[in-house]
């Protein structure tokens, strides 16, 4: 029986990381649901145990059914048939396993019917449906949907609409369009409203939908006439169960994540319902709505990393050339070690940053019950720094770490990775969207240099400097101050320009340096709390700080002239 | 139609021959269940299966899990929990042990008049341990009631009337059978569903009496705030069972010897049911010394 969670120590160690004690009593209120629910938790032990047992059951579901599905998902594909989709056999199958064992709705409350499951936990179970199917993973995750009608909806819309996702209908985001990718200021869509029938109508086009024809969407229109950015738009939510009143024009033919339906949808007169205020939609919604999905695009990261690293492990052990198993070859075991401690390094990462997430959301939810003492207001806030620092920085490490690691991995099944007889050659397709959709990593780079001119990020490197460690790992903490300070030099190099083009300029190399030291100390953490993570760490650090020279030394020699070395020379004028 | 259905699924925990090691028999020819790993026998999950589809399609239904064993067999009756069964029962004695199947079926008949009601009682075809097939069947004439045996599929339920696939040996067959009735289901039938998130959280605490010894003081109070907890666990007295039909006096089945038999046959023998080819079999069998 293959159970991705129990096969898989990392994950029970990310799950009992001692900031779980402070997450659970906040997300069960002290334990209040006890009483109204049979399968509501006593105390934190008996929370930790849920968590753990309903894992269980989701590594289960993903080695029992989900994985031995992907290559036959990935073949058949969906369709479209009479303007809707049809999901590829295997698809429904899976959708079948996880409504049965109600594993949608998890993180929201019981009393719309879900399992009340912080953040964590959550994240756990992307990371393990991501590693059986990087392209299901996209359907059930859009449970994320849920999340944001639970923050911003009024409590009617929650009613109607949250016990539905927790009965494991689907969901979608519909918010691009065909001019409006990264921009989604310019978003087109119109929703007017309908005085007398008291109703709002969406009429347009939208594009690149994950999940279009899901059951609930979340549509991202223009609802104030004449207006032209972001202040114009809104948030509806459409019924698309009750009213299938889109039409999906077209699936789009994809290099990977196959599996999972990108649709192009027209709107003819749907009705849809505005949810929260008016004007609000890109500004507050879309942005909350995007951080979870890109946290949910690191734990998809992670989990294809995962699926492709143990794939080149098994390849390479089982694999001979010259008399004896390629692992044998320096080549090949410097690759494998150093794909291990990326994967390492961005499942920390990856954790490190739901749980700011799950602090941040608890403090919010419970502010919107009752007022919150000082301290935890100054609790709320330093951790919606970090959450919205740590965000970008995991999904844009996350999925270029993947992307290396799917490629490593193929590399080393050598002529056969390239061919359709192994796992690795769709693992390596699906890896390729992780570091592009939810928007791209030079995107997430400018996100993150908000929470680098902030100094979040510094703040927590001191953070974590000060932590208690074993005697034997000084020595890491030495390195990492080193870096710190090659860190810090640079930085200061860019800032003192005060020029906004040469922060953007060297935006990546900042935040690669930054992400380094960060992945370093939660690898060095790790190391502290179980000594298996020190081979990782030594890895780690070694390619760290290399990586982190080359990237200081980059800065070092260069000046504001360097832009215009690098522009592209004016090509001649087309006639 | 009727609206809801009683089930009762006889579910046994077997040691799991699929990873048989050398340790896997005892030296006097009993399978050694301590270095096997204990599962929910993989047909009785098919059999649950057809019962909680019944419960799906008429939501007021009752399923009951019945097993007999060992104190640890509790995790059957955990196991049928998990997945939609609303109650289970155990039987357990030292009085069982070492019954034979016609033992075991005695016993689990007793239980089964002892619950009650019921319209249909549902089983594995067999168990991976011992591959008789034999105590659905005993159990159904025990209780005088009809039986469906190789159920693949159970396609429709009337008030008094279900409808049943067969899968045999050359293809399938339709039968139609009087409730209450007793079906025995095969490998061949839909796996059984997941386990259920919040069912799990439910019941992960559930356990019989004697499982609870020696347990933390910190969860005892939950099992007066949740009685649902509480998984009883019958002995012969409960079931108003005759001492001398069950365990060792009870079985008239002796293990006369154990052998490791390593398949040697190249070709295979599809024999008719004629007086010859009944007479060339027997012929065979004690020349090859397999009777006699």
């Amino acid at each position: 029986m293959a159970n991705f969670f129990t096969d898989n120590p990392d994950l029970k160690f990310h799950l009992n990381h001692p900031l779980m004690k402070k997450i659970v009593e906040l997300k069960e209120r002290n334990f209040e649901d006890k009483d109204k629910f049979d399968y509501a938790p006593v105390d934190f032990e008996d929370t930790m145990d849920s968590y753990e047992k309903v894992l269980d059951v989701i590594g289960e579901i993903c080695g029992e059914i989900i994985a031995p599905n992907a290559e036959d998902i990935d073949r058949e594909g969906p369709h479209v048939e009479n303007d809707r989709v049809v999901y590829a056999k295997g698809t429904e199958e899976n959708l079948d396993a996880i409504r049965k064992a109600g594993l949608m709705g998890i993180t929201l409350p019981r009393k719309y019917g879900g399992l009340n499951f912080s953040i964590v936990p959550y994240t756990m179970a992307a990371d393990m449906v991501s590693r059986a199917d990087a392209a299901f993973v996209n359907i059930w995750g859009l449970q994320d949907c849920a999340e944001t009608i639970h923050e911003f909806a009024d409590e009617e819309q929650k009613e109607k609409y949250l016990p539905r996702f927790c009965n494991g209908e689907t969901g979608s985001m519909a918010l691009t369009e065909p001019d409006a990718g990264s921009d989604l200021q310019s978003v087109m869509l119109k929703a007017t409203y309908d005085e007398e029938k008291k109703q709002w109508y969406l009429n347009g086009v939208k594009r690149f939908i994950t999940n279009g024809d899901g059951d609930i969407s979340l549509v991202l229109a223009r609802s104030e006439e004449g207006t032209k950015d972001g202040r114009g738009l809104s948030m509806f939510v459409y019924d698309n169960k009750a009213h299938k009143a889109i039409k999906v024009r077209r699936i789009e033919h994809k290099l990977g994540i196959i599996g999972s339906p990108t649709c192009e949808l027209v709107y003819r007169n749907v009705p849809a319902e505005l949810v929260g205020s008016r004007r609000m939609g890109l500004i507050r919604y879309v942005m909350s709505l995007m951080n979870g999905a890109r946290l949910g695009i690191a734990a998809q990261s992670v989990g294809i990393a995962e699926a492709a690293w143990r794939e080149a492990l098994e390849y390479a052990k089982e694999r001979k050339q010259f008399g004896k198993a390629i692992i044998e070859f320096p080549a090949v075991y410097e690759m494998l070690s150093v794909m291990k401690a990326k994967l390492d390094g961005a499942r920390s990462l990856l954790y490190e940053t739901s749980r700011f997430v799950d602090m941040y959301k608890a403090y919010f939810h419970i502010s919107n019950e009752r007022s919150l003492e000082k301290e935890e207001r100054q609790e709320m806030k330093k951790y919606q720094l970090l959450a919205d620092a740590y965000t970008p920085l995991a999904k844009g490490l996350a999925s270029e770490v993947c992307n290396r690691i799917a490629y490593d991995s193929l590399q080393i099944h050598g002529g056969s990775g390239f061919m359709k007889d192994y796992p690795i050659e769709r693992i390596y397709r699906d890896a390729r969207i992780t570091s592009i959709y939810e928007g791209t990593t030079q995107l997430q780079v400018v996100a993150a240099l908000t929470g680098l001119a902030k100094g979040t990020y510094l703040k927590q490197i001191r953070e974590y400097e000060d932590t208690p460690l074993k005697p034997e790992l000084h020595t890491y903490r030495r390195t990492l101050i080193t870096m710190t300070e090659e860190f810090e030099q640079a930085l200061m190099k860019v800032q003192e320009t005060e020029d906004k083009e040469f922060v953007d300029f060297h935006g990546r190399r900042l935040i690669e340096m930054a992400g380094n030291i960060i992945m370093g100390y939660l690898l060095l953490l790790d190391t502290n709390r179980e000594s298996r993570f020190w081979k990782s760490l030594e890895v780690f650090l070694r390619n760290a700080r290399s990586e982190n020279k080359a990237n200081a030394a980059f800065i070092a020699a260069s000046g504001l002239s360097d832009m215009g070395r690098f522009k592209q020379d004016e090509v001649g004028e087309e006639e | 139609m009727k609206k809801s259905y009683r089930i009762i699924v006889l579910a046994k925990q077997v040691p799991d021959t699929r990873n048989v090691g050398k340790d896997a028999m005892k030296a006097d020819g009993t399978v050694n269940r301590a270095v096997l790993p204990a599962i929910f026998n993989p047909e009785d999950l098919n059999a649950l299966e057809q019962a909680l589809r019944i419960k799906d399609r008429f939501p007021g239904s009752h399923i009951t899990m019945l097993t007999m064993g060992p104190p640890r067999a509790a995790e059957i009756i955990r196991e049928g929990l998990y997945r939609g069964a609303d109650d289970g029962y155990l039987l357990t004695d030292r009085a069982f042990a070492g019954s034979d199947t016609l033992a075991t079926s005695y016993a689990l008949s007793r239980a089964i008049l002892k619950i009650g009601d019921f319209d249909l009682i549902l089983a594995g075809r067999q168990a991976i341990d011992g591959d008789t097939a034999q105590v659905g069947p005993q159990v159904a004439e025990k209780l005088k009631i009809a039986q469906v045996s190789y159920a693949e599929e159970i396609l429709e339920i009337k008030k008094e009337k279900v409808t049943v696939k067969r899968r045999l040996e050359k293809g399938v067959e339709i039968v139609e059978a009087p409730t209450p009735l007793l079906i025995t289901v095969t490998g061949s039938a839909p796996a059984c569903r997941p386990r259920n998130a919040k069912l799990i959280m439910k019941y992960k605490r559930a356990t019989t009496l004697s499982e609870r010894q020696g347990i933390s003081e910190d969860y005892i109070s939950i099992y007066n705030d949740r009685p649902f907890l509480n998984l009883p666990e019958w002995n012969v007295t409960d079931i108003d069972a005759d001492p001398a039909q069950l365990g060792l006096s009870g079985s008239p089945t002796k293990v006369k010897k154990i052998e490791n038999v390593v398949f040697q046959a190249k070709e295979a023998k599809v024999l008719q049911d004629s007086d010859a080819d009944i007479n060339w079999l027997m012929k065979e069998l004690i020349t090859n010394h397999t009777l006699g």
